[in-house]
């Protein structure tokens, strides 16, 4: 393939041929041909005959070179029948280079680390106000619709509780099922070693009620009920929906924020009942078929493992988790701004950290376990 | 086709439907070279499913489409981005790409079609922001910092980018202020004469209509009624001269042939 230009001429008279494809397709090589052009200056006259239909995109990188190479002082007239754009482009503002698009120069060395540091600090501060507001705001709707009943938003509640609670049911039960089982069967090749294989009831009880029942539900929950509450929320965010409700005078806390916390505060003991119910079934199913202990010795031996305090120590974890899980999908949800990849991002963030802060939360909860000895 | 060997768009016998109702039975439309089309109608009546079949990114449920002779459906794969590449589009909300930059907007159909410097790609964005009239501090903003107005412009200016002959815009002036729509109308008309443009466009706004088209499609009864500004004007069809002289027409009409 020809280059799509030639230049030839000396001293001040110039003569610029353009021939070949100058449409936007054959942009690359005629960036480079316009870049190969020295500095000229004198009158330059610019062919147009040979070129293909010209495209505009070439013609304004044309006039950009000429320009810059003829910066100083350089007579261009176009002949040979110019496209009709070129006196358009002519008319803009003359083609300088673009600023550059990203990439604010930021200070380097210690002081970039310095300042990066800064404003990492600025931001997480107002990141943990931000979120003190949210928690507040909620207590206070939460506090107001105790007094209020239409605060309740009742009919939201229970689609809430049908959403995040009923049908949640088959995968609670079936994950529950199966680590319970999964448990009972590494346990029982373990205590078999010492003739001990009766503990294994011991240790699916304790292990299920105290810690894996509602540790397991609430993770599930926070998978599938966190995500969307964020990414609701978020979309409505999105939508200008909040501010429309804001506008008509609705407290969006109050619509959308708590009867999605309240119906996970009532959905998520409900499910970690099922979910203690199941990995108890899980685990005498296993005793019965793999280690020959039957149902009523197994419930037997339950009954004895079983302190007063064992259900319950697990049961009072379930409505903590659902106001961790709840608060952080609904922040999150309402952090939304501008961006579908934000909504992406914060749906993320949403169940990521409500699962971070429900293990903690259970890290505390079995320190003061212990501590009280409960 | 001799007798109208310059049609961009030829549309036969369009159908389209949903379920049991049809929207369009046996709608045929003609867009020539070098004009500025409208397409208005009620509400309900299938402007935009239109457009979107025009577009290719509906299938007709009878009927043909052509753009430039050729037929989006019975077209392969290659042959039909290629015919996609050669037209621009606008959508009623700009439909940018809310992650992305204005200048990164303008440029993602170049850098998926052409290999381009980086320093050609900015040469090229300052271009198309200079052509609608964007300052260049706009690169560098993202779609939900722009004004309604602005998002406007950004979104022709990435419909021009590929340096389509043909223009698709929907609803190009809807909710922006009367100043604002009459500076798009003025944009519109410059880069149509000066860039050799076909447009088509669906809309509302009857100052656009009589400020910049050339001929008026309305569609009324699942067809398509085209005619000149002045035709369509004097068409007895009582939903059509209801809609050119009700009482927000005559303003418009007034304020350009008056």
């Amino acid at each position: 393939m020809t280059a799509p230009l030639d230049l030839d001429g000396e001293r001040r008279s110039w003569r610029l041929r353009l021939h070949g494809d100058w449409s936007l397709a054959a942009m690359a090589q005629i960036e480079d041909s316009l870049a190969g052009l020295p500095e000229l200056h004198g009158a330059l006259s610019c062919d147009w005959s040979g070129a293909e239909s010209p495209g505009i995109g070439p013609t304004w990188a044309l006039l950009a070179r000429l320009a810059a190479i003829g910066a100083a002082d350089l007579n261009v007239t176009h002949v040979g029948g110019p496209p009709r754009h070129l006196e358009l482009l002519r008319k803009l503002a003359p083609p300088g280079e673009m600023s550059p698009i990203d990439g604010r120069d930021a200070p380097q060395g210690i002081e970039g680390i310095a300042d990066r540091l800064g404003h990492w600090s600025i931001a997480q501060g107002r990141a943990a106000r931000a979120a003190t507001g949210f928690f507040g705001r909620v207590v206070a709707v939460c506090g107001e619709a105790l007094t209020r009943l239409r605060a309740l938003r009742v009919p939201s509640l229970v689609r809430h509780l049908y959403e995040t609670g009923v049908t949640a049911i088959p995968i609670v039960a079936l994950i529950a099922f199966l680590i319970s089982v999964i448990v009972a069967y590494l346990g029982a090749q373990q205590l078999a070693r010492f003739g001990a294989d009766i503990f294994v009831v011991d240790l699916v009880t304790i292990s299920v009620l105290r810690e894996m029942g509602v540790l397991l539900t609430a993770i599930i929950v926070a998978g599938r009920s966190g995500s969307a509450f964020a990414a609701e929320i978020g979309v409505m965010q999105l939508n200008d929906e909040i501010d429309a409700l804001r506008a008509m005078g609705m407290n969006p806390i109050e619509l959308l924020v708590l009867p999605r916390i309240l119906a996970l505060v009532i959905a998520m003991p409900l499910l970690t009942i099922l979910a203690d119910a199941m990995g108890l079934a899980g685990g005498g199913l296993l005793a019965a078929l793999q280690l020959d202990i039957p149902w009523t010795e197994f419930f037997n031996r339950l009954h004895e493992a079983l302190s007063p305090t064992t259900f319950w120590s697990g049961m009072i974890k379930a409505p903590v988790f659902a106001v961790l899980i709840g608060m952080v999908g609904t922040y999150r949800g309402m952090q939304v701004r501008e961006s579908a990849r934000e909504l992406g991002r914060l749906t993320t963030v949403a169940v990521v950290q409500s699962i971070f802060l429900v293990i903690l939360a259970d890290a505390l909860f079995a320190v003061l376990y212990v501590k009280i000895d409960f | 086709m001799p007798q109208d060997a310059q049609a961009v768009i030829r549309v036969r016998g369009l159908v389209t439907r949903f379920g049991a109702q049809t929207v369009h039975d046996g709608l045929d439309l003609v867009v020539r070279e070098h004009e500025i089309f409208g397409i208005v109608g009620g509400s309900g009546t299938g402007k935009s499913v239109l457009l979107r079949t025009i577009l290719g990114l509906r299938q007709p449920d009878g009927g043909t489409v052509e753009i430039f002779g050729r037929d989006m459906q019975s077209l392969s794969r290659s042959g039909r981005e290629t015919l996609v590449r050669s037209y621009g589009v606008t959508f009623q909300n700009g439909a940018l790409i809310s992650s992305l930059t204005v200048a990164q907007n303008i440029q993602l159909p170049l850098r998926e079609n052409f290999a381009l410097s980086e320093h050609t790609l900015d040469l090229l964005t300052g271009l198309n922001l200079a052509l609608v009239g964007l300052p260049p501090d706009a690169a560098a903003k993202f779609p939900a910092q722009l004004s309604g107005g602005m998002v406007k412009r950004a979104a022709l200016a990435r419909a021009l980018s590929l340096e389509p002959r043909l223009l698709f815009l929907d609803e190009p002036t809807s909710g922006l202020d009367p100043i604002s729509a009459a500076a798009f109308d003025q944009l519109l008309l410059y880069l149509h004469t000066q860039l050799q443009l076909t447009v088509v466009m669906v809309t509302h706004d009857l100052d656009t209509l009589f400020r910049t088209c050339n001929r008026v499609g309305v569609l009324v009864d699942g067809r398509m009624v085209s005619d000149t500004l002045e035709g369509i004007l004097s068409n007895p069809h009582p939903w059509i001269h209801e809609y050119f002289h009700g009482a927000r027409a005559r303003g418009a009409e007034l304020e350009t042939h008056g």
